[in-house]
C-alpha cells in the first residue's frame, strides 16, 4: 500500500468521532421521519400533481375555493398585524416593568399554546355569541363579532399572540440598556430613541413573530371553526374547506388546496429564514 | 433604579400595562374563565353526569391511550435525532434539522389528510388496508398517526440546541474513563438535559391531548370508538348539550393549566438547563 | 468653550450601599481627569452621575456657573463614550455620528448638508475617512471606539465622560488610543473625565488623577503628586507594585519585625503601615539606618532582576530591584537601605492599603 493511500482521507460520510451510536440513531431517526413525515406528505404532493398546474389552478379560482382562500389569508394577515401591535406591548411590559402580577401575566401567555384549539374555540364563540359575555355588550351597538369574519380574527389573534411575545421578548431583554443611554446623552427624546433605536433593532424579531404568527393563522381550524359561522363566500376557511372535501371523498380537491396551502406555509418560512439572515448580516451577530 | 435615564414616564408606563393587562385579560383570560362559567353553569350536579356518561369516559379514555402511544414514541425519536445531530457532524444535518420542523408550519387538517390520502378507502394504501381488513382511516390508529404527526417536533427540537450547545467533552471523558456507550448516555449525558426532555414531553402531551384537526380528519367521530375528548366536546357542542361540552373542555382547560404551571415552574428553577429558554 | 465641573457632597445610593459618598470633587475647564479606583469604588456611578444617567440621593452638580444637578441627561450636552462603544448596530458609521444632530428640534437642527460636512470633519480627526458607510459590526474594536469619540464629540459637548474607554481592547490598540486620546484632547480642548482601573493608563493620560475609595475621594492630584506624595495608606497601597508592612513606629524611628532603623516618621507613633516598591529599596552595606533581609526568589524582569527578600519570619516578601548584573542567589543575605518612606498610622481612616 502506498503512502498516498494511507494519509489521503477517506470519503466517509460522518466525520469519524470517538462516541458510539451514529448508525443506530441516524437510521432511526431518519426512518421515522421518513415514515411519519415525509412519505405522507410527497404523498399529498404527488396526488396534486396528477392535476398538474393547470388542475390546481382550476381547483383554486373556483369562486368558493378563492373566497375561503381569500377570508383564511386576509383574517390571517389583520391578526398578525394586531398581535404586531400589542405583542410588542406585551413583550415591553413583561421585560421592562415590575409590577404585582407580572409573572402570572408571562405564564399566562403561552395559554394559547397549551389549551386545546376547540377549546379555545368554543370559548370564544359562548364568549362572542349575541348572548355571550361579550357579544351581549356589544349587541346593543349592532355589532356581531361570532359567526362573521371578525369571529374568525378575534380567535386568530388568540392562537397567534404568544408568537409574537416570545420572539421579541428575548431581543427586548437581550437589548444593551447602554444604547439608550447613549441616545438619551446624544439628544434624544424618550420617544426618539425609541423611535430611531429601539423599534429598528427590535423590526427583525417582530418581523420573525409576526410572520409565524401568520403561518400558523392560515392553517388553524380547531379555534376558528365554532366562531365563525362557517357560511360560504363569508366566513367560511380553507381548511374547513379541505375537510369538507374529504367527507365527500373527494381526495383530489382536497389535496390541492392543501398543496396550495402548503406552498404558502413553506413560503412563509422561507421569508423567516431570509429575513433572519438579512438581520444577522446587518446587526453583525448571530 | 439604574435606568432612570432611560425611564417612560410613569403615566406612560402605566397606560402600557393596562393596554398589556386588558388586552391579556380580555383574548386569553376572559376564554379560559368561560370554560369553567359555562361548563358549571347549571350547577355541580350535571357539570358532574357528563362524567358518568359511558362515551365521555371512552374518550377520555382513547385520549390517554393515544397520548400514551405519540409522546413515547417521539421521545425516543427526539432522543435518537438530538443525538445523531449534535454529536455527530454529517452533510445535510441542517436540513434535517429543518425537516424536522416540518410538522409545525402545516396545518392541521393537512397533517390529517396526508394520512387519508394514504390509507383511507381510495388511498393510496387503501386497496391494501382492506385486504388485510387492517383499519387505520376512521379508527383508532389513524388517530394515533395524526398525533404523532402533529407532535413530532417537540421533544426533538428542545434536545437538538441544547445538546449541541453543551458539546462531546464530558462523553468523551466518560468514554476515556471506560463507560461503554449507553452507560456514558445514561450517566452523562441523560442527567444534561433531563429538565429539557421533561419540557419537551410536558409540551408535547399538551399537544397530543388536545390535538383536533388533525385528529378530526382521521377519527370519523363514531362515539365510543373513535371519540378523542377534543372531538366529543365538539359533538357535544353541536348537540346543543353546552354543559356537557363544556364539562368535557373544562378538563382540557384544566390539564393546559397544569402544563403551564409545570413549564414556568421549570423556566424558573432550571431556566439556564433548558434551549427554549437560552434561545430567548 | 470649555467649562468647571463642580460636585458638592454629590451621593447616590444603591440598595443601602453609598456607591458615591457625598463627595467633593472639582474639575479645572479644559483639564483631562481620571478617575481611577479598585472596582466597586464609586467611579462608574460618579461618571453616570456627572452625564445624568443616574439621579443623584444628595448633593449638587454644577456644570460651569450652572446648575445642572436636576437637568435630564438629554438636556445636559455631555458626550459619553460607553466602555463598550454602546453603537447603533442597525446604522451606519455616518448616521451614527451624525445621529446626535438628528435628533435635535427643527428650530436648533442643523441643514443636512452642514451634518454631512461635521460627519466628514469628524470621521477625519478620528482617522476613520472613507469608512462612514460601513456598518459597526464590520469595523474593529479600535475603530469602533474611535466612532464612539466621533459621536459624542459631534453634539459639541461641554463635557466629554469616558467609562474605560480602552477596557475592552488588547494592549496593543491601547496604547495606541492612549497616545492618539491625548492629541485629539490637545486639539479639541474639552473638559474631559475618565474612569479606569488601569493605573498605568490613568497617570500616562491624566493632567491630575482622582483616587476613589469605597464612594469617597482619597486624593485628587498630578500624577507626580499621587506617585511621590500618597496622601492616605490607601492611595500608597493602591498605585506602584506596593508591599504593605506593619510595622511599630516611635518618634524618629520604626520597627520591622525585630530590626529597627531610623527614619522620619513625622508624626506617627504606634502602630503604622510601610508602603514599600520596588525601587525603594537601595542594597548598601549593614548600618545604623540598614536593614537585613534574607533573599526567598532572584528573577529576572526585563532589563533588570528583581529579588523576593524577608525582613524576618511572619512578614510579607518585598520586592527589590537589583541591576542584571548582580549575582545574589537564593538564600543570601543582603543590606537594603529605604530611599522614600510612605508611613501611615494604622488607627487611621482608610487605612485598608491591603491591594498592592
Amino acid at each position: 500500500m502506498s503512502v498516498a493511500a494511507l494519509v489521503a482521507p477517506r470519503a466517509v460520510f460522518v466525520k469519524p468521532s470517538p462516541l458510539p451510536g451514529f448508525g443506530l440513531t441516524f437510521g432511526f431517526a431518519l426512518t421515522y421521519l421518513s415514515l411519519i413525515v415525509l412519505i405522507p406528505l410527497a404523498v399529498l404532493v404527488w396526488r396534486a400533481s396528477g392535476l398538474g398546474l393547470d388542475g390546481i389552478w382550476r381547483v383554486a379560482t373556483e369562486p368558493r375555493v378563492l373566497a375561503a382562500l381569500r377570508t383564511s389569508f386576509v383574517t390571517a394577515a389583520l391578526a398578525a398585524l394586531a398581535n404586531a401591535v400589542f405583542g410588542v406591548v406585551v413583550a415591553w411590559v413583561l421585560s421592562r416593568y415590575s409590577f404585582p402580577g407580572r409573572r402570572l401575566l408571562d405564564a399566562v401567555v403561552d395559554l394559547p399554546f397549551a389549551l386545546p384549539t376547540a377549546v379555545a374555540g368554543i370559548a370564544l364563540a359562548a364568549l362572542y355569541a349575541p348572548n355571550g359575555w361579550i357579544g351581549s355588550l356589544l349587541a346593543p351597538f349592532d355589532i356581531r363579532i361570532a359567526y362573521t369574519p371578525a369571529g374568525i380574527f378575534v380567535a386568530l389573534v388568540f392562537i397567534g399572540l404568544p408568537f409574537v411575545v416570545r420572539t421579541v421578548q428575548p431581543v427586548l431583554e437581550d437589548l444593551d440598556r447602554e444604547v439608550e443611554e447613549a441616545s438619551a446623552t446624544l439628544g434624544a427624546s424618550r420617544g426618539q430613541t425609541v423611535r430611531r433605536v429601539v423599534l429598528p433593532l427590535l423590526a427583525p424579531a417582530i418581523l420573525t413573530g409576526v410572520a409565524l404568527a401568520f403561518a400558523r393563522a392560515v392553517g388553524e381550524y380547531g379555534s376558528v371553526i365554532f366562531i365563525a359561522g362557517n357560511m360560504p363566500f363569508r366566513s367560511e376557511i380553507a381548511p374547513l374547506l379541505i375537510v369538507m372535501r374529504l367527507e365527500e371523498f373527494d381526495y383530489t380537491g382536497a389535496s390541492a388546496i392543501a398543496t396550495i396551502m402548503l406552498a404558502i406555509s413553506f413560503a412563509s418560512l422561507l421569508a423567516i429564514n431570509a429575513l433572519q439572515a438579512v438581520s444577522r448580516r446587518r446587526l453583525g451577530h448571530a | 433604579m439604574r435606568d432612570a435615564a432611560i425611564a417612560e414616564s410613569p403615566w406612560v408606563r402605566w397606560l402600557l400595562i393596562a393596554i398589556a393587562v386588558g388586552f391579556l385579560a380580555l383574548f386569553l383570560l376572559l376564554p379560559l374563565l368561560a370554560v369553567f362559567a359555562q361548563a358549571l353553569s347549571r350547577g355541580l350536579g350535571p357539570y358532574l353526569s357528563t362524567f358518568a356518561d359511558a362515551d365521555t369516559q371512552s374518550a377520555i379514555r382513547l385520549t390517554l391511550l393515544v397520548a400514551a402511544i405519540a409522546v413515547p414514541l417521539n421521545l425516543v425519536f427526539g432522543i435518537a435525532a438530538a443525538w445523531a445531530i449534535a454529536k455527530f457532524s454529517f452533510p445535510g444535518k441542517s436540513l434535517l434539522v429543518s425537516l424536522i420542523d416540518l410538522p409545525f408550519s402545516v396545518s392541521p387538517v393537512v397533517s390529517g389528510l396526508v394520512y387519508v390520502l394514504l390509507f383511507g378507502a381510495k388511498g393510496v394504501l387503501g386497496p391494501l388496508m382492506s385486504d388485510w381488513d387492517f383499519k387505520i382511516i376512521f379508527a383508532v390508529p389513524g388517530i394515533v398517526l395524526a398525533t404523532v404527526f402533529v407532535t413530532f417536533p417537540f421533544i426533538a427540537r428542545e434536545l437538538i440546541p441544547l445538546m449541541q450547545e453543551q458539546g462531546s467533552a464530558e462523553e468523551e471523558a466518560a468514554l476515556t474513563l471506560g463507560a461503554s456507550g449507553l452507560r456514558t448516555f445514561l450517566t452523562v449525558t441523560l442527567p444534561n438535559v433531563r429538565w429539557a426532555l421533561l419540557y419537551g414531553v410536558l409540551l408535547c402531551n399538551a399537544r397530543a391531548m388536545g390535538e383536533f384537526g388533525a385528529v378530526s380528519v382521521v377519527s370519523g367521530h363514531i362515539r365510543g370508538v373513535t371519540n378523542t375528548m377534543p372531538l366529543h366536546v365538539e359533538i357535544l357542542y353541536n348537540e346543543y348539550d353546552f354543559v356537557a361540552a363544556f364539562a368535557v373542555a373544562s378538563l382540557l382547560a384544566g390539564l393546559a393549566l397544569v402544563t403551564l404551571v409545570g413549564k414556568s415552574v421549570l423556566e424558573w428553577r432550571h431556566g439556564d438547563e433548558l434551549a427554549a429558554v437560552r434561545r430567548h | 468653550m470649555a467649562v468647571a465641573i463642580t460636585a458638592q457632597g454629590l451621593g447616590k445610593v444603591f440598595n443601602g450601599t453609598a456607591a458615591v459618598d457625598r463627595l467633593d470633587l472639582a474639575v479645572e475647564p479644559g483639564e483631562l481627569l481620571a478617575l481611577l479606583g479598585p472596582s466597586g469604588s464609586g467611579k462608574t456611578t460618579l461618571l453616570r452621575l456627572v452625564a445624568g444617567l443616574e439621579a443623584p440621593d444628595a448633593g449638587r452638580l454644577l456644570f460651569g456657573e450652572e446648575d445642572a444637578t436636576r437637568l435630564a441627561a438629554r438636556q445636559r450636552r455631555v458626550g459619553f463614550v460607553f466602555q463598550h462603544y454602546a453603537l447603533f448596530k442597525h446604522l451606519t458609521v455616518a448616521d451614527n455620528i451624525a445621529y446626535g444632530l438628528r435628533v435635535r428640534p427643527r428650530r436648533t437642527r442643523p441643514p443636512e448638508a452642514e451634518i454631512q460636512r461635521r460627519v466628514g470633519e469628524l470621521l477625519d480627526l478620528v482617522q476613520l475617512n472613507g469608512l462612514g458607510k460601513r456598518r459597526p459590526a464590520q469595523l474593529s474594536g479600535g475603530q469602533r471606539q474611535r466612532v464612539a469619540l466621533a459621536r459624542a464629540l459631534a453634539v459639541e459637548p461641554r463635557v466629554l465622560l469616558l467609562d474605560e474607554p480602552f477596557g475592552a481592547l488588547d494592549a496593543q490598540v491601547r496604547r495606541d488610543l492612549r497616545r492618539w486620546l491625548r492629541d485629539i484632547h490637545e486639539r479639541t480642548g474639552h473638559t474631559t473625565l475618565f474612569v479606569t482601573h488601569d493605573q498605568e493608563e490613568a497617570l500616562e493620560l491624566a493632567d491630575r488623577v482622582a483616587i476613589l475609595n469605597r464612594g469617597r475621594l482619597e486624593q485628587i492630584g498630578t500624577p507626580d503628586d499621587i506617585l511621590d506624595r500618597p496622601a492616605t495608606a490607601f492611595v500608597a497601597g493602591f498605585v506602584g507594585e506596593a508591599v504593605r508592612l506593619a510595622v511599630e513606629a516611635a518618634p524618629g524611628t520604626i520597627r520591622i519585625g525585630a530590626q529597627p532603623i531610623s527614619i522620619p516618621t513625622g508624626d506617627v507613633s504606634g502602630p503604622a503601615a510601610l508602603f514599600i516598591r520596588p525601587r525603594d529599596l537601595l542594597v548598601c552595606d549593614d548600618g545604623p539606618d540598614a536593614l537585613s533581609a534574607r533573599v526567598i526568589a532572584v528573577r529576572r524582569t526585563g532589563p533588570a532582576r528583581r529579588a523576593d527578600i524577608s525582613f524576618g519570619p511572619g512578614l510579607p516578601a518585598v520586592e527589590v530591584e537589583l541591576p542584571a548584573t548582580s549575582s545574589v542567589r537564593k538564600g543570601d543575605t543582603l543590606h537594603v537601605r529605604l530611599t522614600a518612606v510612605r508611613l501611615f498610622s494604622s488607627s487611621r481612616r482608610g487605612d485598608d492599603g491591603r491591594q498592592s
